[in-house]
């Protein structure tokens, strides 16, 4: 029989018990519809956690520390033993910043120093200074940032967090841990305000004073800005320590550390990446170093930035056969994939049960259908219809519903999507949380959807089909 | 009209054996028939309830299989054909007529004759010739539309046989065609029946209980009895009448 035939009986089949199989087509949607719905939250998530991590810098980033240094962070991947070990110096960087798919190369910098508002000459906070370069603008934590980035990589300018804040306005301390935002009025007492930082500069020197010296520069100038009492540091074969102080303007406020990625410990403020190298800041673990000589200048760790998360691998495996330790979080990013797949994986199997529930509905109509047909199958077999021509018909038939349910199924579950999407932003703007699509409804799940559909649909038409095949037509037609 | 010689020969049956189980016992419906029909030959097959003529048709038809004996049909013997060849021997070469028309009561009575048509993959084009041709032959092209609820026990009877012709067979089977129907609607089915007979050379076995109707149209009468050939009388009469 020729298809277009079959599926014109088939059509005429479907019509003829129009309620019934309208129904079981209905309960075919829906269950397509129920699977489409869990899948695509399931999606929508999965996109959601990659995003965010994403913008959390965390999954296009390599953290490359020596092999000679112990200083290092402690899970640094070890490189490969035939490696020939090299010192993390500017040389190295500069390799780094050569290779392909590399965006930037910069130090893990944080020093440690006093930090006032200009005006409070009281108020001293022993705390840890960080670093950002340019490219930490996109980050998450600027996201609801009170006030701007940095103006450029030079500005005498810092970015401090909320609690930090609170801390320079000498209001009580939130709890540990919690994020805090400012109220505008607060930020206002701050931005474009000026700090002063009270740090240690490094130099070179032969002289050998007592490092106890350096604890004069409490007794220092305030307003002293940048004046640079030459008080010679303890280490007598190459470094001095040089209190120095610098003024600095508060330019922005987060609630949350940007770039938090792979930085151990709390750091409250921040200053542009190259004014702090070009400071010469002694670094908070460096303070080791001293006790070693060396002549050139190494780094803790470099912080490598890949361009696409998808070179992350390659690019630490170059680092590593240079003889470097690495680390990047894509085992970890590995770990969420697997859970998102269990996730997806367990969506969908709930989603399927309506669609297995619908597709007993076909099932039952269908041999109903056979026993209403009787007569007509037998009919059909006297005037040559061959067993398959019968059992392609009511193939057809489960298809048909198949594909008209799946459609059907797919337009309602990406509706269902879209509604319950936009009611929860509603819901989260209220809340005053940014609006997000976690509700993700991808063309090829549409595609899919329709295509199961189909083939739990003909997989459910099979027993029914191969039934009416067997129909014995003499028996059909026997008039009683 | 002949009935020996291979060349003229359009239906032969060698001892065909039907049984139906019943519980323990064996019901012998078709018991060793042996039956030879010619081309163009019309056949009545006569007996009482029960006697095996709708067993025997069905055998011919290719609806059902003997347990032993063959039937061959225009040469080729059923027996060893596939259920695929088998139904392909129904949509070519076996035309069919039932007691109750069997036409299918949800499509119209241009789909009814335009179904055999479908499984025989005749071109559409060619179709709808076909069928206008059939309902004229039968005197139905103005019923094209028609239900088979809307239209009389005669009328379904004609739309069936019109059905019967949509793909040309060799050979039409009819069980109590006219069984359902008034002497005089009988009457003219069976006028039509023998017109196709003779206009189109069509070999016609025809089950009966009438054996009037049976004398009136047959070249031969055939008897069975308990699934047995129990006697066969030509029709002397009815013989001249179709060598005219
Ligand atoms: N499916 C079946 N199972 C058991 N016995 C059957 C079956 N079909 C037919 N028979 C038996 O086979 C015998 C022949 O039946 P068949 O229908 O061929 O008779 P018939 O001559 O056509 O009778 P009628 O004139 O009443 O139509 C009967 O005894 C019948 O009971
Ligand atoms: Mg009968």
């Amino acid at each position: 029989m020729r298809a277009y035939d079959l599926i014109e009986l088939a059509g005429r089949n479907l019509r003829e018990a129009g309620l019934r199989n309208s129904l079981t087509t209905l309960g075919i949607g829906v269950g397509v519809a129920s699977l489409v719905a869990m899948l695509s939250l399931g999606i929508g998530l999965q996109k959601l956690a990659t995003r965010q991590l994403g913008r959390s810098g965390l999954f296009d980033t390599v953290v490359v520390t020596s092999r000679q240094d112990s200083r290092g962070p402690r899970f640094a991947q070890a490189a490969p033993v035939t490696a020939q070990t090299k010192p993390l110096d500017d040389v190295a960087r500069h390799n780094f910043e050569q290779m392909a798919n590399v965006a930037e190369v910069y130090p893990n910098f944080s020093a440690v120093g006093d930090v006032r508002l200009e005006t409070d000459k009281t108020g001293n906070h022993f705390t840890v200074v960080g670093t950002l370069p340019q490219s930490a603008r996109t980050g998450e934590a600027f996201d609801d940032v009170q006030g701007s980035f940095f103006s450029s990589g030079t500005a005498e300018e810092a970015i401090i967090l909320g609690d930090f804040g609170r801390d320079l306005l000498n209001l009580p301390r939130e709890p540990r841990g919690t994020d805090v935002k400012l109220t505008p009025d607060q930020a206002n007492q701050l931005l474009g305000k000026y700090i002063v930082l009270r740090y240690h500069k490094r130099e070179a020197g032969e002289s050998a004073p007592l490092a106890g010296n350096t604890t004069k520069k409490g007794q220092a100038d305030p307003d002293d800005v940048d004046s640079g009492d030459d008080i010679k540091a303890e280490d007598a074969q190459s470094f001095n320590l040089v209190p120095k102080t610098l003024k600095l303007k508060i330019v922005g406020i987060v609630s949350s550390e940007p770039n938090r990625g792979l930085r151990q410990g709390r750091t409250p403020m921040f200053l542009p990446l190259q004014l702090a190298e070009s400071l010469d800041m002694v670094q908070a673990g460096e303070l080791w170093s001293t006790l070693r000589p060396s002549e050139n200048k190494t780094y803790i760790a470099l912080i490598v930035r890949v361009a696409k998360s998808k070179a992350v691998s390659q690019v630490e495996d170059e680092i590593r056969k240079q003889g470097f330790s690495t680390f990047s979080i894509l085992d970890a990013s590995k770990g969420i994939t697997r859970f998102f797949t269990f996730l997806d994986l367990f969506l969908g199997i709930f989603g399927s049960l309506a669609l297995a529930v619908a597709s007993l509905g076909i099932v039952n109509t269908l041999v109903m259908a056979i026993l209403e047909r009787r007569r007509e199958i037998g009919i059909m077999k006297a005037l040559g219809a061959s067993d398959g021509d019968v059992k392609r018909i009511f193939f057809v038939e489960a298809g048909s519903m198949g594909i008209l349910g799946g459609a059907l199924g797919a337009g309602l579950g990406w509706t269902i999507g879209r509604a319950i999407n936009f009611a929860t932003n509603i819901y989260l703007q209220r809340q005053d949380i940014k609006p997000e699509n976690f509700w993700v409804v991808p063309i090829w799940l549409v595609a899919a959807a329709l295509g199961f559909s189909v083939f739990v649909s003909m997989f459910a038409g099979l027993y029914p089909a191969s039934r009416a095949a067997k129909l014995d037509p003499v028996q059909a037609l026997r008039h009683d | 009209m002949a009935t020996n010689g291979t060349e003229f020969e359009s239906v032969r049956t060698v001892s065909v054996v039907r049984h139906y189980r019943l519980g323990r016992s064996l019901i012998p419906a078709v018991d060793g028939v042996s039956l030879a029909a010619g081309r163009g030959e019309f056949i009545a097959l006569l007996g009482a309830s029960g006697s095996g003529k709708s067993t025997l048709l069905n055998l011919i038809a290719g609806l059902d299989r003997p347990d032993s004996g063959a039937i061959v049909v225009e040469g080729s013997d059923l027996a060893t054909m596939t259920s695929e060849q088998l139904a392909q021997y129904r949509r070519h070469t076996v035309g069919m007529v039932f007691q109750s028309f069997n036409l299918v009561p949800t499509m119209t009575l241009y789909e009814n004759v335009e179904l055999p048509m479908r499984f025989a993959e005749v071109k559409r084009k060619e179709r709808r010739a076909r069928v206008t041709e059939a309902l004229e032959r039968v005197g139905l092209s103005d019923r094209m539309k028609h239900r088979p609820s809307e239209m009389s026990g005669g009328e379904q009877q004609r739309a069936a046989l019109a059905r019967a012709l949509a793909n040309r067979p060799k050979l039409l089977l009819a069980d109590e065609p006219t069984g359902n129907l008034d002497s005089k609607t009988g009457t003219e089915i069976m006028d039509l029946i023998r017109e196709l007979n003779r206009t189109l050379e069509m070999t016609v076995i025809m089950v009966t209980h009438e054996r009037s109707l049976a004398e009136r149209y047959a070249n031969r009468l055939v008897f069975l009895g308990d699934g047995k050939l129990v006697g066969e009388s030509i029709n002397e009469l009815e013989k001249i009448g179709a060598a005219r």
